[in-house]
C-alpha cells in the first residue's frame, strides 16, 4: 500500500521548471522513505531517491532545483538535487529534535525548528555559516516570509511576552525587534506588498495588530471582547483588504487606508437575498439498462453501480442550509468561519462557516455582497482558488472535485475504479492542472484551456 | 309608613355598563344600602337612567324616605323638617347635596392620585427589572474577567516553568552537540542569484535599513498616487455636481447686507474664493480649499433641498386649492386657461378645415366647370384684347390721317417756299434798285412794309392754324409744343438763315449797311419764323 503524506502537500506539485524542460513541470511525492519525482504531464517517474527514514514532509525549493525531505522522528533533513541526482545533503539536528522544516525564499537555506521550539536553525547550502534564532513562538504561523522573499518575520516569546523579529533574508541580519500587545500571539502574515505585517492573538482575545515593515504599529483592531475571537485571516492579493473570520460566524473586512472595518459578512443558515445564486449538489441515480446486468458483476459494473453521480441544481431563494448546532462544552468548537480565501483577481472571497459545514460561500468583493452559495452533499474538506483566474476548486471527501467560476459550476468525477476520496487539492501555478490527494493516492487533473478567438 | 313598595336600586358595576331596568320588587333596605355603598361613580350616561330608575312619579315618598335614612346613617342631618315628618326641609336637603358634592370631588382627586401612583410604580418596576438584568450581565462579565485574569496568571506561571525546563534542555542539548558537525554536504551550492553570500557587518546593517525604508517609501508613494487620482476624480465630480445644482436652482437674489456688514475683509476673502472657484481649484488640496468646496456643496444642496420642498408644498397647496402666492395659479384659473386654449385650438382647427375644403374644391372640380371657367377667363382676355386692338386701330387711323395732312402741308410748304423765294428774289431786286435810287432817305416805311407783310403773314398763319387743328387723342400736349417748336425752329432758322444774312452785307458795301442788315435779318427771321410756324402747325408730329 502506498503512502502519501498530507504534510507534503505544498511541495507535492512543483512549479514550472525554469530550465525549459518543457511541459508543466515536475511533481514529487513520497512513499514511505522513497521520494518519487514524476513528470507532471505524463506522471512518468523521472527520479527516485531513498531517504534514511520515513518522510514526514517534503518541500520544493523556490527555483525547483532541490527538494527537502524532513524526517521528524529522526531529526533529519535530506536535500536532493534534480539537476545532479548524485548530489546529496544531510542535516542532522540530533538530540535537538525536529518539529518543522522549510526552505528560505532564495532556495538555498533551510530553516529547522527544533523540538519544543527551542530554536530555529538556519542552515546554508552555499556557505558554512549557521544562524540561530532563539525563542521562536510555538504557534500556528510563527514564521512568515514576504512575497518577494526579502524579509522574514518570526514570532518570539520571551518571559511570557510576545515579540516579533524581522530579518533580512539576504544575510539573516536582524532588522527590527519589537514587542506586541498580544496575550498569546497566534499567527503572523505579511501583506502581499511586503510592507505590512498582520499579527493576531489567540481565539480567547479578538485582536489584530498591523505593523509596518519598520516595526511601527499602524493600527489595532478589536471587534468584541469576550466571546471567542479570530479563527482565520486572509490578505487580498492586492493588499487592499484584510479578511478576518471569527467564531461569531462573521467575516470582517478591514481596508488598507484606514485599517477600519468596512463591512461585516454574515453567514446565516437561511439565505434570503434574491440576488444570491444557490447551487445545490444533488445525486443522480445511475442509469442502467437491465439487460446489461450479469452475475458475477464485472468490476466496471460494480463501480458504476456503487459510485453515485451528482450534479448541481439551482435552488430558489429562500434556501435553508444544513445547520449544525455547536456543542458548547468542547474546545475548538466547530463554529465560526474557519476557511477564507481571496481569488487571484481580488474579485471574490470564498469562506466556510464551520456551523454549516457543507456550504461554500462566495462573496463578490466589488459589491461586498453574497454572490453564490454552493451546498454540497458532504462537508467541505478543502477549497483553493486557481492562481490565474477566478475559478474555485472544492473537494468534500467524495470522489468528485467541484469547480465554480462566474460562468457556472461543474462536477468532475475522478475516473477510474474504486472510490478516490479527495481530501485535499492543490492547483498548479499555471492554472492548467490540479493535484488531487486522497489518503493513499494522488492524481492530477488537467483542465483544458478554452481557445480565445 | 303605609305599604312598602320596595325599590330595586339598579346594580351599577364600576364601568357602569349594565343598567338593569327598573322593577318593583321587594327588597330589604339593608341589602339595598350595602348595594348602594358598593356603587362607584356612575358615568354621565348612566346617571340619567339611574335617576329615572331610582325615583319615579309613583314612589317619590319612598325614595325620599330612603334617602333620608341613608343620609342620617351617613351622619348627615335629616332632610325632613322634623323626624318622621312628611315635610321636606329644603335648607338641610341643599346642605346635604352640597356636602355630597364636596365628597364627590374629594373622591375624584383621590382616584386620580392613585392612578398616577399606579403608573409610576409600573414604570419603576420596568426600570428595576432592566437594571436587574444589566446587573446580572455585569456580574457574569465580572466573573468571566476574574476567571480570565486568574487563568492568565496561572498560564504565565506554567509557562515560566516550561521555559525553565526548555532552557535546561537546551543547555543539555547544546552541550551534547558541541563537537559534532550537524551538516554533511557533498559540495556547497552556488546561490540562486549567482551572488556571493554577504557578511553581517555594520555597513550591511545600514544598507538593510536603507533598503527597508526605500521599500516602504515606494509603497507609500504608490498609494499616495492612487489616492491622489481618486481625489481628483471625486473633486471633479463634486465640481460638476455643484454646477448642476446651481443650474437647477432659480436665480438667487444677492444679499448685499451681509457683505456690507463685514466690510472689505470679507470681500477680499470672497474674491479669493471666487478665484478659487475656477477650474484649476481641484488641483489644490490644502485644507481651506477642501473645506470651502465641501461647504459650498453642502450649502447648494441645502438650497436645492429647500427649493424642492417649496415646490412640493406649492404643488400640495395647489391641489388643496389655497392661493397664497401670486405666481401660483389656482386650479380653477388653470382650468379656465386650458379651456380657453382648447377652444382656440378648436376654432383654428375648424378654420383650417374649411380652408382646406375650399382649396380642395378649387383643385378638384369636375371637368365641365373647369372648362367653363377656362372659357370665361379666355373670353375675358379676348374682350380685353379686342378693346385694345380697337384702340390701337383707331390710333393708327388717326396717325395716318395726320401723316397725310402733314405730307400735304409739306408739299404746300414747298410750294410756298418756292413762291417765297421767287418773291424774295424779286423784292431784293426791287430793293437794290430802290436803294440805289434814293439811299439817303431814312424811311421807316420799309419795316412797316415788312411788318405789314409780316402781319399779313401772321394773319395767314393764324387762319391757317385756326383752319387746321386736327382732333387728336394725343392733342393734350399740342399747345405747349408750338412754342417749343417755335423756339427750336427759331434757332434752326437763325442757323439756316444766317448764310443768307451773311450773304447780305456782301451785297451792301456801306457803313449803314450793318444796321439795316440787322433789321433785315430780323425781319427775315420774323418772316421765316412765321412761315415756319405756319408750316409747323400744319405738320403734327407723328
Amino acid at each position: 500500500a502506498s503512502n502519501c503524506q498530507r504534510a507534503g502537500l505544498d511541495g507535492i506539485l512543483g512549479r514550472n521548471s525554469l530550465r525549459g524542460r518543457g511541459g508543466p513541470g515536475t511533481g514529487a511525492s513520497c512513499v514511505q522513505h522513497r521520494l518519487v519525482v514524476r513528470d507532471a504531464s505524463t506522471l512518468q517517474i523521472l527520479h527516485l531517491y531513498t531517504c534514511t527514514d520515513q518522510i514526514q514532509y517534503i518541500e520544493w525549493s523556490s527555483d525547483s532545483q532541490f527538494i527537502l525531505c524532513a524526517m521528524y522522528k529522526r531529526g533529519l533533513v535530506q536535500v536532493w538535487s534534480l539537476e545532479q541526482p548524485d548530489w546529496h545533503c544531510r542535516i542532522d539536528e540530533g538530540s535537538a529534535g525536529l518539529v518543522a522544516s522549510c526552505w528560505s525564499p532564495d532556495g538555498r537555506h533551510i530553516l529547522n525548528t527544533t523540538e519544543f521550539h527551542l530554536r530555529i536553525t538556519v542552515w546554508s547550502l552555499c556557505t558554512k555559516s549557521v544562524s540561530y534564532i532563539k525563542y521562536p513562538k510555538a504557534c500556528q504561523q510563527g514564521v512568515a516570509f514576504t512575497k518577494d522573499g526579502r524579509y522574514m518575520a518570526v514570532a518570539e516569546r520571551r518571559d511570557c511576552k510576545d515579540f516579533i523579529s524581522i530579518f533580512v533574508c539576504r544575510n539573516w541580519q536582524l532588522l527590527r525587534h519589537f514587542d506586541t500587545e498580544t496575550q498569546d500571539l497566534f499567527g503572523i502574515e505579511w501583506a502581499p506588498n511586503g510592507c505590512v505585517l498582520a499579527a493576531w492573538d489567540t481565539c480567547l482575545e479578538y485582536k489584530v495588530l498591523l505593523y509596518s515593515l519598520d516595526g511601527r504599529l499602524l493600527s489595532s483592531y478589536r471587534a468584541y471582547e469576550w466571546p471567542l475571537g479570530i479563527k482565520s485571516i486572509a490578505w487580498s492579493p492586492s493588499s487592499q483588504f484584510l479578511a478576518i473570520g471569527s467564531f461569531d460566524e462573521k467575516v470582517r473586512i478591514l481596508n488598507h487606508v484606514t485599517w477600519k472595518k468596512i463591512t461585516e459578512l454574515e453567514h446565516p443558515a437561511v439565505i434570503t437575498n434574491k440576488k444570491t445564486i444557490v447551487y445545490k449538489e444533488v445525486e443522480k441515480s445511475p442509469t442502467l439498462g437491465t439487460e446489461r446486468l450479469s452475475f458475477p458483476p464485472t468490476r466496471a459494473l460494480a463501480s458504476s453501480l456503487f459510485s453515485t453521480q451528482s450534479k448541481y441544481d439551482i435552488c430558489q431563494v429562500p434556501v435553508s442550509l444544513n445547520y449544525i448546532k455547536p456543542v458548547a462544552d468542547k474546545a475548538n468548537p466547530k463554529v465560526g468561519v474557519g476557511m477564507l480565501a481571496f481569488s487571484a483577481d481580488n474579485c471574490f472571497l470564498a469562506t466556510k462557516n464551520d456551523n454549516i459545514p457543507n456550504a461554500v460561500w462566495i462573496w463578490d468583493m466589488r459589491k461586498l455582497k453574497l454572490a453564490v452559495v454552493l451546498e454540497q452533499l458532504y462537508s467541505i474538506q478543502c477549497f483553493q482558488w486557481d492562481p490565474c483566474q477566478p475559478r474555485l476548486a472544492v473537494c468534500t471527501g467524495s470522489s468528485r472535485v467541484y469547480l465554480w467560476s462566474p460562468a457556472g459550476c461543474v462536477v468532475v468525477k475522478v475516473p477510474g475504479e474504486g472510490d478516490f476520496q479527495i481530501v485535499s487539492l492543490s492547483w498548479h501555478s499555471s492554472g492548467d492542472s490540479m493535484l488531487l490527494l486522497s489518503k493513499d493516492h494522488f492524481c492530477v487533473c488537467y483542465l483544458e484551456r478554452e481557445e480565445v478567438k | 309608613m303605609g305599604d312598602w313598595r320596595t325599590v330595586t336600586v339598579p346594580l351599577l358595576s364600576s364601568d357602569s355598563k349594565n343598567i338593569f331596568p327598573y322593577t318593583s320588587e321587594r327588597k330589604s333596605p339593608a341589602s339595598m344600602s350595602s348595594e348602594v355603598l358598593r356603587l362607584s361613580l356612575p358615568s354621565a350616561k348612566s346617571m340619567h337612567s339611574f335617576f329615572s330608575a331610582f325615583c319615579t312619579e309613583e314612589n317619590i315618598e319612598q325614595s325620599i324616605s330612603y334617602i333620608d335614612r341613608e343620609l342620617t346613617t351617613m351622619g348627615f342631618p335629616s332632610i325632613y323638617v322634623e323626624s318622621k315628618g312628611k315635610e321636606l326641609d329644603l335648607v338641610s336637603m341643599v346642605n346635604c347635596m352640597n356636602e355630597l358634592l364636596v365628597l364627590q370631588h374629594k373622591n375624584l382627586r383621590a382616584q386620580e392620585e392613585i392612578e398616577i401612583q399606579h403608573l409610576k410604580l409600573g414604570s419603576d418596576m420596568d426600570h428595576l427589572q432592566n437594571c436587574y438584568t444589566k446587573l446580572k450581565v455585569q456580574k457574569l462579565q465580572n466573573v468571566i474577567s476574574s476567571r480570565a485574569t486568574q487563568y492568565n496568571h496561572d498560564m504565565k506561571r506554567k509557562e515560566r516553568e516550561y521555559n525553565k525546563l526548555k532552557e535546561r534542555l537546551h543547555q543539555l542539548v547544546m552541550n551534547k552537540k558541541d563537537k559534532k558537525l550537524a551538516m554533511e554536504v557533498l559540495n556547497y551550492v552556488g546561490r540562486a542569484d549567482g551572488k556571493r553570500g554577504a557578511w553581517r557587518t555594520d555597513k550591511t546593517e545600514a544598507r538593510n535599513e536603507e533598503e527597508m525604508y526605500k521599500v516602504l517609501l515606494s509603497d507609500y508613494e504608490q498609494r499616495q498616487k492612487q489616492l491622489l487620482l481618486e481625489n481628483t476624480e471625486l473633486k471633479k465630480v463634486l465640481q460638476q455636481m455643484k454646477k448642476d445644482i446651481i443650474s437647477l436652482l432659480p436665480p438667487q437674489k444677492q444679499k448685499p447686507k451681509e457683505r456690507s456688514e463685514d466690510g472689505p475683509v470679507l470681500s477680499d476673502q470672497e474674491e479669493d474664493i471666487g478665484e478659487l472657484n475656477k477650474e484649476n481649484m481641484w488641483e489644490l488640496s490644502c485644507e481651506t480649499v477642501r473645506e470651502q468646496l465641501t461647504n459650498s456643496i453642502r450649502k447648494q444642496w441645502r438650497m436645492l433641498k429647500n427649493h424642492v420642498e417649496k415646490l412640493d408644498n406649492q404643488v400640495s397647496r395647489g391641489h388643496s386649492g389655497a392661493l397664497n402666492e401670486k405666481d401660483v395659479i389656482s386650479r380653477e384659473d388653470h382650468e379656465l386657461e386650458t379651456g380657453k386654449l382648447e377652444l382656440e385650438i378648436q376654432q383654428c382647427k375648424e378654420m383650417i378645415r374649411t380652408q382646406q375644403q375650399l382649396l380642395q374644391q378649387q383643385l378638384t372640380c369636375d371637368d365641365d366647370t373647369t372648362l367653363l371657367l377656362q372659357d370665361c377667363y379666355l373670353l375675358e382676355e379676348r374682350e380685353r384684347l379686342q378693346e385694345e386692338w380697337r384702340l390701337f386701330r383707331e390710333q393708327k387711323r388717326n396717325f395716318e390721317k395726320e401723316r397725310k395732312s402733314f405730307t400735304e402741308a409739306a408739299i404746300r410748304l414747298g410750294l410756298e417756299r418756292k413762291a417765297f423765294e421767287e418773291d424774295r428774289g424779286a423784292w431784293l431786286k426791287h430793293q437794290f434798285l430802290s436803294m440805289t435810287a434814293d439811299c439817303k432817305s431814312e424811311n421807316s416805311t420799309t419795316p412797316s412794309a415788312f411788318l405789314r407783310s409780316a402781319d399779313t403773314d401772321l394773319r395767314l398763319v393764324r387762319s391757317a392754324s385756326q383752319q387746321k387743328r386736327p382732333p387728336s387723342v394725343l392733342s393734350t400736349t399740342a399747345s405747349p409744343e408750338p412754342c417749343q417748336i417755335s423756339q427750336y425752329i427759331t434757332q434752326n432758322s437763325v442757323a439756316s438763315e444766317k448764310p443768307a444774312a451773311d450773304y447780305l452785307p456782301n451785297l451792301w458795301v456801306g457803313s449803314d449797311g450793318k444796321e439795316e442788315t440787322e433789321e433785315c435779318t430780323k425781319t427775315w427771321e420774323d418772316s421765316g419764323l412765321d412761315t415756319l410756324c405756319r408750316n409747323l402747325h400744319m405738320e403734327q408730329l407723328p
